[in-house]
Formats: C-alpha cells, sequence, structure tokens
C-alpha cells in the first residue's frame, strides 16, 4: 500500500511538480541529519569553533548564513546556463561576497553591537565551505527552487549544530544563556558576585541561577571546547546511524 | 568554452551591475551607519563615569546616548603640549567632522608621536565632574583601547571602558566582557602623594589591596594585561601636559 503511495506521488510530481513536493522536503531536511555539513561533511569548522562561545552571536551568524546560502544558491542556478565555464567559480564567489556584504551592512545598519562582536566572522561567510559547496555540487546543476531550498537546508543544518555547540559552550563557560541579548538569563553559578577570577555577566535577571558554588569552567570559552563537542556530536550521531560510519 | 569576448562581457556586465547595487545600499545607509559608530564610541565613553550616571549605560537606548552626551559632555581637542586646538585645527588633522570626538586614536597612533591630537570629554553632572581620557594600545593580537575617566582632582579614576580588536575570548576578551576587570580602576590613583606620574599597573592577581598604583589582572592573559599597563602608562603621559596645567590652574585660583 505504501508503496503504491510513493508511486503516485512520483507519477504526479512528473507531471505537475508541486511547489514543495518530496524532493524538497528531503532537500531541506537532511543537511539537518545525514548529510549535515558540520557533523557529516565536516566543513564550516573555522567559523563554528569561532563564534559559539556565546548564543546570541551563534543566533545571528546562524541566520546570516542561511540567508547567504539560500540566496545564493538561487541567484547562481537562476545563472548557471548564462555562467561561462572558466570564470565559473569566481562569478559564484562575486554572488556570495555580494549577500555577505548585504548581511554586513544589514548589521551595521540595525545592530551594530551584533556587528562588532561578529567582527571579521561575518566577512568570512564569504570563504565558508558549505556555501560554495552547495553551489558546485547542487546550485550549478538545478533548477532555482530546488536550489534555493537545498541551500536553506545546508544553512540550516550549519546553523542547527552552531547553537547546539554555543548553548553547551555558554551554560558552562559563562554560566548564562544569550548573555549580550535583552532577554540575557542567568542559568548556573552566582549571578554578578566574583567567583575566582571569572565572575557571570548576567545581569539580575527574574529567574534565580542554580549551583551558585559553581565555577566558569575557562575551557569551555575557548574554541577547542568546540572542537570537543563537535566531536562528541559527531560520535553521538554515528552511534546512532551505523550507516554513515566511513569504511574504509 | 566561450569565447573570450562572451567572457568579458559576461563579467563586466555582471561586476557592474552588483558594485551599483552595493554602492547604492551602502550610500543609502552610510548615514545611518556613521551615527551607530558614534553613538557606539559615546557609549563607551560614558560607561566610564557610569557611577555619575543614574543609569548603566550600557542598557540606555541610541537617542538618551546621544541627549545626555550632547546636554553633559563637553569636548576638548589637545595636542602634545597640552594646548587646545581650535576645529580648523581637527580639521587641519584630517578630521572633516572638526570635533573632537571624530578623533580616531587608531590613525592617530599611527603618526610621529609630535602630531598627534587627543580628544578629552569634560562630563558635568551634578554628582560631579569628570576628565574622561581616550587610550589606545597593543594587546596580544590586536589593538586595544579604552576610556580612563578622572575626578575632579584629576588624580583618581573615576571608572574605565575596554575594548578590543581581537583578544581571546574568555582570557584578554575578559577586559570587555567581564564588568568586574574595568570597576578594578576606580578609586585608584595615576600621581602619588608628592604628585609624580604613575599611572596604574595591571599586575598578579593579589597583592593590589591596599595598593592605589595597581589592579588585579586576569589569569592567563598577561600579556593582554601588560598591554593594558603600558597603554595607560604612555596614554595618559599624552594628556599630562594638560592635566598639569589645570591642576595648577585650579591650584592658583584655591
Amino acid at each position: 500500500m505504501a508503496e503504491t503511495t510513493a508511486t503516485t506521488t512520483e507519477v504526479t510530481v512528473k507531471e505537475k511538480e508541486p511547489l514543495f513536493g518530496k524532493a524538497e522536503k528531503k532537500l531541506l531536511l537532511d543537511p539537518l541529519g545525514d548529510t549535515n555539513p558540520i557533523t557529516i561533511q565536516v566543513l564550516g569548522i573555522c567559523s563554528a569553533l569561532a563564534v559559539t562561545s556565546l548564543v546570541y552571536p551563534s543566533v545571528v551568524m546562524a541566520i546570516a548564513v542561511v540567508f547567504v546560502c539560500g540566496f545564493s544558491s538561487l541567484f547562481t542556478s537562476l545563472v548557471r546556463n548564462k555562467i561561462p565555464k572558466q570564470v565559473r567559480m569566481i562569478v559564484q564567489l562575486v554572488i556570495i561576497a555580494t549577500l555577505v556584504t548585504i548581511v554586513e551592512l544589514t548589521l551595521k545598519r540595525f545592530n551594530y553591537p551584533i556587528y562588532k562582536q561578529l567582527s571579521v566572522y561575518i566577512g568570512l561567510i564569504i570563504t565558508n565551505c558549505i556555501v560554495m559547496g552547495r553551489l558546485e555540487a547542487y546550485a550549478m546543476a538545478n533548477r532555482p527552487w530546488r536550489a534555493f531550498v537545498d541551500g536553506l537546508g545546508n544553512g540550516v543544518g550549519y546553523g542547527v549544530i552552531l547553537i547546539i555547540v554555543a548553548v553547551i559552550r555558554e551554560i558552562f563557560g559563562k554560566g548564562t544563556l544569550f548573555a549580550g541579548s535583552p532577554i540575557q538569563i542567568n542559568i548556573i553559578g552566582a549571578s554578578n558576585a566574583e567567583v575566582g577570577y571569572l565572575i557571570n555577566t548576567a545581569a539580575e535577571s527574574g529567574i534565580g541561577s542554580l549551583f551558585a558554588g559553581y565555577t566558569n569552567n575557562n575551557l569551555m570559552v575557548l574554541p577547542a571546547a568546540a572542537m570537543f563537542i563537535i566531536g562528541i556530536l559527531i560520535w553521538i550521531q554515528r552511534t546512532y546511524r551505523p550507516t554513515l560510519v566511513d569504511v574504509s | 568554452m566561450d569565447s573570450t569576448n562572451s567572457v568579458i562581457r559576461f563579467v563586466v556586465i555582471m561586476t557592474a551591475g552588483v558594485a551599483f547595487a552595493l554602492a547604492l545600499l551602502s550610500t543609502s545607509w552610510g548615514g545611518q551607519i556613521k551615527a551607530n559608530e558614534a553613538i557606539f564610541n559615546k557609549r563607551a565613553i560614558l560607561g566610564a563615569v557610569s557611577d555619575y550616571l543614574t543609569e548603566d549605560p550600557k542598557s540606555m537606548a541610541d537617542g538618551e546616548i546621544e541627549s545626555l552626551f550632547a546636554s553633559n559632555v563637553e569636548q576638548i581637542a589637545l595636542d602634545m603640549s597640552g594646548a587646545v586646538l581650535t576645529e580648523q585645527d581637527i580639521i587641519d588633522s584630517g578630521y572633516k567632522g572638526g570635533k573632537p570626538e571624530n578623533i580616531d586614536l587608531a590613525k592617530e597612533k599611527k603618526k610621529p608621536e609630535d602630531q598627534r591630537i587627543f580628544p578629552l570629554y569634560v562630563f558635568n553632572s551634578e554628582k560631579g565632574k569628570s576628565f574622561i581620557l581616550s587610550v589606545r594600545g597593543n594587546g596580544l593580537w590586536d589593538e586595544i583601547w579604552g576610556n580612563i575617566a578622572l575626578k575632579e582632582d584629576l588624580t583618581t579614576i573615576v571608572g574605565a571602558t575596554f575594548d578590543h580588536k581581537g583578544e581571546t575570548p574568555g582570557l584578554g576578551a575578559e577586559i570587555k566582557d567581564n564588568p568586574t576587570f574595568p570597576s578594578r580602576f576606580k578609586g585608584k590613583k595615576i600621581f602619588n602623594d608628592a604628585g609624580v606620574y604613575t599611572s596604574v599597573d595591571v599586575v598578579k592577581i593579589g597583592g593590589t589591596a591596599g595598593n592605589p598604583y595597581a589592579v588585579d589582572g586576569i589569569s592567563g592573559a598577561t600579556v593582554t594585561a601588560d598591554g593594558v599597563s603600558e597603554m595607560l602608562e604612555r596614554g595618559i603621559k599624552y594628556y599630562l601636559p594638560y592635566l598639569n596645567k589645570q591642576a595648577a590652574a585650579t591650584k592658583n585660583k584655591g
């Protein structure tokens, strides 16, 4: 029965092509798990290590990458038949760089402090392998809508890992969540009291903090911690999906 | 294979289009971006005198920062000899705005020492008057900078703010991220009892209690801490001619 349904849907796809069919769903959801850019393809590690010490900048970074990844795929796919082969990658790079500049200007215009905080990492989206990787692997050979969905999916796949890592690092490294944003909250450790030399920068939030005696783990603030956390995420994911393990 | 001509045509059209679009966006938002940058700096300057304010500048709205700065802060530009500069002098030094707040210490740092100019912000409120000095130096990876507010006696520090370009998060970056670090400067002194310039040193943790010329550093960030010490030592020195003149003037009056 299930098989019959599947065949029927495929036939309909060929006939009418719904705007958001099975293929699109797969493009959007696969990068969250089985083809995740960070844990499976191990791309975009540089920025994943650098910006994930706090959740708020990581969220902004994730949104920026989703935007750049989605729209660069869309635009590349739109002009894919016109791009001369000799300058293919340079054209892709120009498209990415344009979108990144737009993101940078937007942040400067609407949220200057967060722009200062992310500093060079916004500019470095240009060299993020995920973006260009998707253009080469997918957008150059597929129609705009699907390329767009594929770009969004990969951007979200990157962003999800970024935020997971940032949540773990901020809680154990600073004791806070969303520090620097208007909804900053204190999770563990004494708030606003000196603990060793490091203190919790959380403002007096309404939420009482647990384990007031907790001393912030300074390792978590360093990029090396992100490496360990990503390593552990990769381990967990492959334990649950043994098919993902490379046999070589 | 596309012909060379078609490649060139494609590239030229594409770059021209992209350049035009970005230039349009950049110029139409340019004013607002500049304003954001100015407010960001003013917030940092006011942060140094947060003890004299009813509200922490970090949580103030942009408009409040602007109006507070406009009503309570008097800005002066100084040269190396402590002379007060006119608007024309500031423009001649390369700042079109002509206001002391336009002075960019990053640019000044590259000039030969005798040609540098500095902004000085005089903050007035019912709670007190303060002189805010801007300093800039080098941390471990890149530049660091800060604002030091002095009390009316021109000796005691009211508060300080620091910022950096690329110090290590959790270590050197704590000079900005950790509010206890700048607050350790409160009440410290830059002149000893004999009136000799001492600056304030950032030293190894412990042993600074009762010492008004030193503050505790940050474990694991020795180079940044040394950078802060050096920045303060040299940065405040540039203001000394003016501070001495002011001190002498107050003494004569008294």
